[in-house]
């Protein structure tokens, strides 16, 4: 029963949602908006329960000095920091994302210079990787490497520099076949969604329920 | 401790929803309300072509209105009023700014049932003309939305391959699914890292559980824990979601036990690092510096942190094998990884491996209907390519009535 | 190690420490250069300025701290030109982390157009009137549905939490019908998501601001006419601030992008080289 109750819950409803995706007439179509509303509630709690997972493993991390646990309390004065920053500022400016409020002011001089220099950490990266890939090894990697490079050079100013049609043939490229792999691969992934998604509905998939 | 915890939770749950529950008003907020009094020039019905019907393929409880105006450069607004009766009394149901030709009514409508319309076009000098009496429209549900009949078609179609295949596929387990090199490179990645004394480190990106990556990512999970398991090896699984945590715990338990090795699971070693994307990635790139395993699998939804791991993989000399649905990181695992499972190569893992053949006939099931799509595609292309350059007129009007009813729906 | 091997298998170290300088050296000089323009940034931006002075936009801002560089050039852009033609821009946010990037980036345009418009003699633009935001929700497809039906259903108040019945813009405005089009300012999915519910079932016209790793992703859509224009990475934020005559800080990037690009193209050949003529020592 442990596992054929929620198999049960999952075959009914995928069946409703897929009833109602073609039958607007009450009760199936409004049974599609009613979920739609569930899951917008549940997301919402969601992001509580990564808060709540995250204070407990840190704060079991601090309790039992296990390695690193330094950083546990860095961790959690940073998120006591922004909470208590988050609710002055809502109780003085109305809102918690006022220009002058103490949080956008952490937000501006914290958030955005740790999230743009983790960001930043990929210009360095690909241009190793693209140093390590792009080989001229066979006729695969020959075409690979030509291709990068034309609309390496033609997507950036200098190409127009170098030669006025560079952009055209970049923009060909991406416009072209570019977009028909990519098309051909969108194709087969949405296939195999619909597959996996019939073997979640029928029970044969069950990784989720673990 | 545990108190604590529930309390402080309550207390954000509160905070959250007073950030959201807020009902001010602003200062200078005028209320609107609608007079039934007018002021009255010479009666010229300014409305003209005047529609009303029922939206189709919806659940009804909605009338479509549109019409036209006269002189539209002197229309201040618009208000229209609805009654069930010819004679009234019109009640008012919204007002419109000059530039709307249209609006869907879904105000206390009831089905099957006759309501009447007029519009009253207040002018720039503040003068009011009344349009005609409008009406009876009614509106009505449907059973099916025409509109998806296509889609409708097309999943039946699907469906019917993929479970013909099943069938077949129970009587003759011998389906022939082509190599995927990623997949058969599983054991050698195993093996090698085993043999290093490394573990082995399996991330399955930022997705949820909801996510079709993320649960095809936790089947290749399971069979990567099995061998690892099995050659006497350590599996280390840093996690981006808490569910999914709790899931891939249970996975790699289910693995240790299934090869009669229970004490080789280690719940500590399926860990949550953190639900930011940079920070997770910051996160794994630690483990692997200081672990230095000896294989990494990166299976699931990657976005940008997708080269920060792999690049940090390939740097500590581990083996890396990727598999994403996310087809703009493919580019960077194809560089940076030895093997890339792209797209539904992943998605297929579970019925590679299992040879299950239920699994393996939703392969073939999958194949047939990409064969049809690419027949399909095939003749629109000719249709489309042969019409227009010699102008045979049946030829276009057949291919733009497919292209409609591919849009529409 | 002969030069031949050191060129094959140059550490990343140095590769990194050109790359910086090679980034740094444009910015710091201000050097720039003339951008092309391509034809999906045309069409994008030609689809915003033939729109009529009152007309309602909806741009929807999906990225946080990490893709700002690329997109908000584009969204502070995009936010000028909706001031200048007297559009009304409604920002809406899907990525909570972009709820403040998109408030500060409204109230800096607003506070530089307003300091243009007063010594040009025009009307000023004031929030609530001419443009709001109606901030973050949680629910993702189920609201962009929602919002097809009516957008209170989701958003009863604005950022502030100001009702939006009491904003006087926001009075008629009920659902995709009231706007012109949709301009979706993207760093991850959720413009797929967009094209599949909101252009699909309710037809409103989508323009797509893009990361450039996200960008290729979306050529389908434009060649099947489901999007009607395409920005891409900082190169199509560049392309827009030519075309608006306002070149600024993704005009400036290109020109380091363009360094950068060329300093990747020289690593690739050198790497070859040196493949090669070890591949060839290595066989005799």
């Amino acid at each position: 029963m442990r596992r054929e109750i929620p198999l049960a819950i999952t075959f009914i409803t995928s069946l409703i949602i897929i009833v109602s995706f073609f039958i607007p007439h009450a009760p199936f179509g409004t049974m599609q908006e009613i979920s739609l509303k569930w899951y917008a509630i549940i997301a919402g709690f969601t992001m509580l329960l990564g808060v709540d997972s995250l204070i407990h493993m840190h704060s079991q991390k601090i309790k039992r000095k296990k390695s690193g646990w330094v950083y546990s309390v860095v961790l959690i004065v940073g998120f006591a920091v922004f909470v208590v920053a988050g609710t002055i500022s809502g109780f003085r400016y109305g809102t918690a994302m006022d220009i002058n409020s103490s949080f956008m002011y952490l937000y501006n001089y914290v958030i955005i210079p740790l999230q743009s220099t983790m960001f930043a950490l990929l210009s360095f990266f690909i241009a190793s990787a693209a140093y390590r890939a792009f080989r001229a090894r066979n006729l695969d990697a020959t075409l690979l490497l030509i291709t990068a490079v034309i609309v390496m050079i033609g997507r950036v100013p200098i190409g127009n520099q170098i030669w006025h049609n560079f952009p055209a043939i970049a923009e060909w490229i991406m416009a072209i076949p570019q977009m028909a792999a990519k098309r051909g691969i969108l194709i087969g992934i949405s296939l195999g969604y619909i597959a996996v998604s019939l073997r979640i509905m029928l029970g044969i998939e069950r990784s989720y329920l673990s | 401790m545990d108190r604590y915890r529930v309390v402080f939770l309550i207390l954000m749950l509160f905070l959250s929803l007073s950030v959201y529950g807020d009902e001010k008003i602003a200062p200078n907020d005028i209320q609107e309300t609608f007079s039934d009094t007018v002021l009255f020039s010479v009666k010229i019905n300014p409305i003209s072509n005047f529609k009303g019907e029922d939206i189709p393929n919806d659940a009804g409880q909605s009338i479509k209105l549109s019409w036209e105006v006269s002189d539209d450069k002197s229309v201040n607004f618009y208000k229209i009023f609805k009654s069930d009766s010819p004679d009234g009394p019109f009640n008012p149901i919204v007002q419109l700014t000059s530039k709307f030709r249209r609006y869907d009514d879904r105000d206390d409508i009831k089905d099957k049932k006759d309501y009447y319309y007029k519009i009253v076009v207040m002018d720039n000098k503040g003068g009011a003309i009344e349009s005609d009496v409008y009406g009876p429209y009614r509106s009505y549900a449907q059973w099916f939305n025409k509109k998806r009949g296509i889609v409708l078609f097309l999943a039946l179609l699907f469906g019917f391959f993929i479970l013909y295949y099943m069938k077949k596929a129970k009587k003759d387990p011998n389906l022939f699914i082509r190599r995927i090199s990623g997949l058969d490179a599983l054991d050698d990645a195993v093996g090698r890292s085993t043999e290093m004394g490394k573990p082995i480190m399996y991330i399955l990106g930022i997705g949820e559980i909801t996510d079709l990556p993320t649960l095809a990512g936790l089947n290749i999970l399971g069979d990567v824990a099995e061998k690892a398991f099995e050659y006497g090896s350590s599996i280390r699984v840093p996690c981006y979601d808490p569910v999914v945590m709790t899931t891939a715990q249970e996975v790699v338990k289910q693995s240790a036990y299934a090869v009669g090795r229970p004490d080789a699971f280690n719940k500590n070693d399926i860990m949550y690092i953190t639900k930011d994307q940079f920070g997770y990635a910051a996160g794994c790139d630690g483990m692997m510096i200081r672990e230095k395993p000896g294989a990494i699998f990166l299976q699931g939804t990657f976005y940008a942190e997708s080269l920060i791991l792999a690049e940090t993989g390939h740097s500590v000399g581990a083996i890396q094998i990727a598999g994403t649905t996310t087809t703009h990181q493919l580019p960077f695992f194809v560089a940076a990884c030895d093997y890339t499972l792209i797209g539904e190569e992943m998605l297929a893992a579970s019925a590679y491996l299992s040879k299950d053949p239920d699994m393996v006939g939703t392969i073939k099931g999958e194949d047939a209907g990409k064969l049809i799509i690419l027949l399909f595609i095939l003749i629109m292309v000719l249709m489309g390519t042969l019409g227009h350059i010699f102008h045979i007129s049946p030829i276009i009007k057949i291919f733009n009535a497919i292209v409609a009813l591919f849009i529409q729906g | 190690m002969n030069i031949f091997e050191r060129i094959e298998k140059i550490d990343r170290r140095i590769i990194f420490l050109l790359v910086a300088i090679a980034v740094l050296l444009p910015l710091i000089f201000k050097v720039r250069m003339e951008i092309p323009i391509s034809e999906p940034v045309k069409k994008a931006f030609v689809s915003v300025d033939t729109l009529s002075s009152g007309t309602y936009i909806l741009i929807s801002v999906d990225y946080d701290p990490a893709s700002m560089p690329e997109l908000q050039p584009m969204y502070k852009t995009l936010l000028m030109q909706c001031f200048e033609k007297g559009l009304k821009p409604v920002m809406i946010v899907q990525w909570p982390l972009g709820l403040p990037l998109s408030i500060k980036a409204m109230s800096e345009m607003a506070v530089e157009y307003n300091r243009i418009a007063s010594k040009e003699g025009k009307d000023t633009v004031v929030y609530g009137v001419d443009y709001c935001n109606i901030g973050y929700r949680p629910g993702g497809v189920a609201q962009i549905v929602g919002i097809g039906k009516e957008i209170r259903d989701y958003f009863e108040s604005d950022y502030k939490g100001t009702p939006l019945d009491s904003l006087p813009m926001m009075k008629d405005i009920h659902n995709y019908d009231n706007f012109a089009l949709l301009f979706c300012l993207e760093a991850g999915s959720m413009g797929e998501m967009y094209v599949q519910y909101a252009n699909a079932r309710f037809g409103i016209k989508i323009i797509f601001g893009m990361t450039a790793v996200s960008a290729p992703d979306a050529y389908p859509y434009l060649q099947s006419g489901q999007i009607i224009g395409l920005l891409g990475g900082l190169q199509g934020a560049a392309e827009y601030e030519t075309l608006m005559k306002k070149p600024g800080f993704a005009t400036m990037g290109m020109t380091a992008q363009s360094w950068v690009h060329v300093l990747i193209v020289l690593f690739i050949l050198l790497g070859n080289i040196g493949y090669f003529i070890g591949r060839k020592k290595r066989r005799s």
